[in-house]
């Protein structure tokens, strides 16, 4: 059979059938750039190790003490930066014309979305995976064992599906992936460091602890300490979700926006 | 209305980009299995034209069926009987071949191994079996040219169409991609291309659009869009340079119209209306001691229809 004689369409496929496609290729991008891993985690390992054995000692009286405190929140900082993955690969995509070819298909007009939900499902899950085996390896315990760590990892998912959607929006405004990522980090940056995830803020000055309290960052960092040590309460569920919730709510919505409007 | 609705059928189509008017007011009919070519320099509105009617745009004003589906009121019905390739290969270009062909199959509704299948019987049709398994990122750029092409194939679309199908193309690629469209004509789908090439035009369109400022200036098979603009083109090659000038006033006050130069410079081109006429002004040339390395008569080339109808040199 020739490629060029007559092919007629097939039974058109569900949108869920569409999703899991585009789901397929997020899958295949892992395959084709495993560089991608090492930007992962490259930055959370350094990070993890010059905190812990660099300033862990002096912060919490010994590295060990700080590792227990700091592993849950740099799994948060991770996540929020690694966001920035799916938001820079929209940009590419719509620069390059890819998405002129999905949109002249006759799919469901947002089932590109879900491809990149699934990679960044993929990207926080190997991600955190990796440095939670860092962490066992250098003597972090989570009190709360397996269930705790899920509990953890169920919630680190949710904030990255919430914090994706900053990237994606600007992934749409923005043609150029590297602004995409500079402009996120430059409004990512105060929320992660003015945070509780590397130092605890009663030795700050009281204006900047106000804000730290507050931050949203600080609240999920919170949870999932509680979630891996056994501490949780549902308030600090619900406080933690907050930030994430609001974010998907206002820029879901203004993501199918500016995506129809173009 | 019993007869087949024409493939692309539009009737005075605007795009404005703030106080641009990308295309501003264009009627096209495209019957079915035909090329159509829409020709124009570069910022003529061809793309933009383009992505309206494969509903990437929404139009400003006017109005359009495509395979008679109305574009504004059935946009998924027009989108399931079109396919379009775009100026730049909308591919992923960390995929390889066959895993974009097999991406797009699965999104058009073939499921495991039909997609596979279809990916495979795609890549032997264009050549690119060998390539198969390589990421797109190392293909040529004639060979991401056909796998943009293949495709927009997966299901045999109502129209096709190829925004600039070979700009950026070394020669052999682009006799290539010619064969390949022709070849695609030939079974039965409607092309329509933009090009700002005249040639590509000539070779393979039965009808041509040409637009300019977003205006469509003139419409016809090539021989019309030849003979509306004079029955022949009278080239002249001056011996001398110097007199290059004079020559041309020449031309023109015993043909009337106005001369066109070759882009080198050496040879100066009009439209003479009979060959009586260009004899008479080619004598004038000849009696005032002008010499002539060549000249010859024949049908005007699109470069020259263009010139014709937009006074313009060529793109």
């Amino acid at each position: 059979m020739n490629g060029l004689t007559e092919v007629a369409r097939p039974p058109a496929p569900s949108a869920i059938s569409n999703a899991l496609v585009f789901g397929w290729r997020a899958v295949l991008k892992f395959k084709h750039v495993p560089e991608q891993l090492f930007d992962l985690v490259m930055t959370p390992i350094m990070f993890t190790l010059l905190f812990t054995f660099v300033f862990g000692g002096a912060l919490a009286g010994s590295p060990g003490n700080y590792l227990q405190v700091f592993l849950p929140g740099i799994l948060v900082q991770t996540v929020c930066f690694n966001a920035a993955y799916s938001g820079m690969g929209l940009s590419t995509d719509l620069g390059k014309g890819l998405f002129d070819r999905f949109r002249s298909l006759p799919i469901w007009s947002l089932s590109p979305f879900a491809g990149l939900v699934v990679g960044d499902v993929l990207r926080h899950l190997i991600a955190g995976g990796i440095i939670l085996v860092i962490g066992l390896m250098l003597g972090y315990r989570p009190e709360a064992g397996i269930l705790g760590v899920l509990g953890a990892f169920a919630m680190l998912l949710t904030i990255g599906f919430g914090v994706g959607w900053i990237f994606i929006v600007l992934g749409l405004l923005i043609r150029t992936p590297m602004t995409v990522m500079t402009i996120g980090f430059t409004f990512m940056f105060p929320l992660i460091f003015a945070s509780n995830i590397m130092v605890d803020p009663k030795t700050m000055p009281g204006w900047l602890r106000a804000f730290v309290e507050v931050n949203p960052v600080s609240l999920m960092t919170t949870a999932l300490r509680g979630c891996m040590n056994g501490t949780i309460t549902w308030e600090q569920v619900g406080v933690a979700l907050i930030a994430p919730t609001v974010l998907t709510l206002l820029l879901a919505p203004l993501t199918v926006w500016l995506y129809r409007r173009q | 209305m019993n007869s087949v609705p024409s493939a692309v059928h539009a009737r005075g189509l605007v795009k404005k980009f703030g106080d641009l008017r990308a295309v501003d007011g264009i009627d096209l009919d495209v019957p079915r299995g035909m090329i159509f070519a829409i020709l124009g320099p570069n910022g003529a509105g061809k793309p933009t034209l383009m992505r309206m009617l494969a509903t990437l745009l929404h139009a400003d004003a006017g109005t359009a069926t495509v395979m008679g589906h109305d574009l504004a009121g059935a946009p998924d019905q027009v989108r399931a009987s079109i396919a379009m390739t775009g100026q730049f290969a909308s591919l992923d270009e960390d995929l390889t071949g066959r895993e974009n062909l097999v991406l797009l199959s699965r999104l058009w509704g073939f499921r495991g191994r039909a997609a596979r299948e279809r990916a495979d019987q795609l890549l032997a049709t264009f050549d690119l079996a060998d390539a198969a398994t390589k990421q797109v990122k190392d293909y040529s750029g004639g060979m991401r040219r056909r796998l943009d092409i293949a495709a927009s194939l997966i299901v045999t679309p109502g129209v096709l169409f190829l925004d600039e199908p070979t700009t950026g193309l070394d020669p052999v690629a682009r006799k290539s991609v010619w064969g390949m469209i022709r070849q695609l004509a030939g079974s039965g789908v409607t092309i329509l291309l933009t090009t700002q090439y005249m040639d590509e035009a000539d070779q393979l369109a039965a009808r041509i659009a040409v637009i300019d400022h977003g205006k469509k200036i003139a419409e016809g098979s090539p021989r019309e869009l030849k003979v509306a603009t004079g029955s022949g083109v009278l080239h002249v090659a001056v011996a001398e340079p110097a007199r290059l000038d004079e020559a041309a006033r020449l031309l023109e006050t015993h043909l009337g119209g106005s001369v066109q130069r070759s882009p080198e410079g050496a040879t100066l081109a009009i439209v003479a209306k009979t060959p009586h006429d260009a004899n008479a002004a080619l004598g004038a040339l000849i009696d005032a001691g002008i010499e002539l390395a060549d000249f010859s008569m024949g049908s005007p080339s699109l470069e020259e229809v263009f010139f014709a109808l937009t006074g313009k040199a060529k793109p």
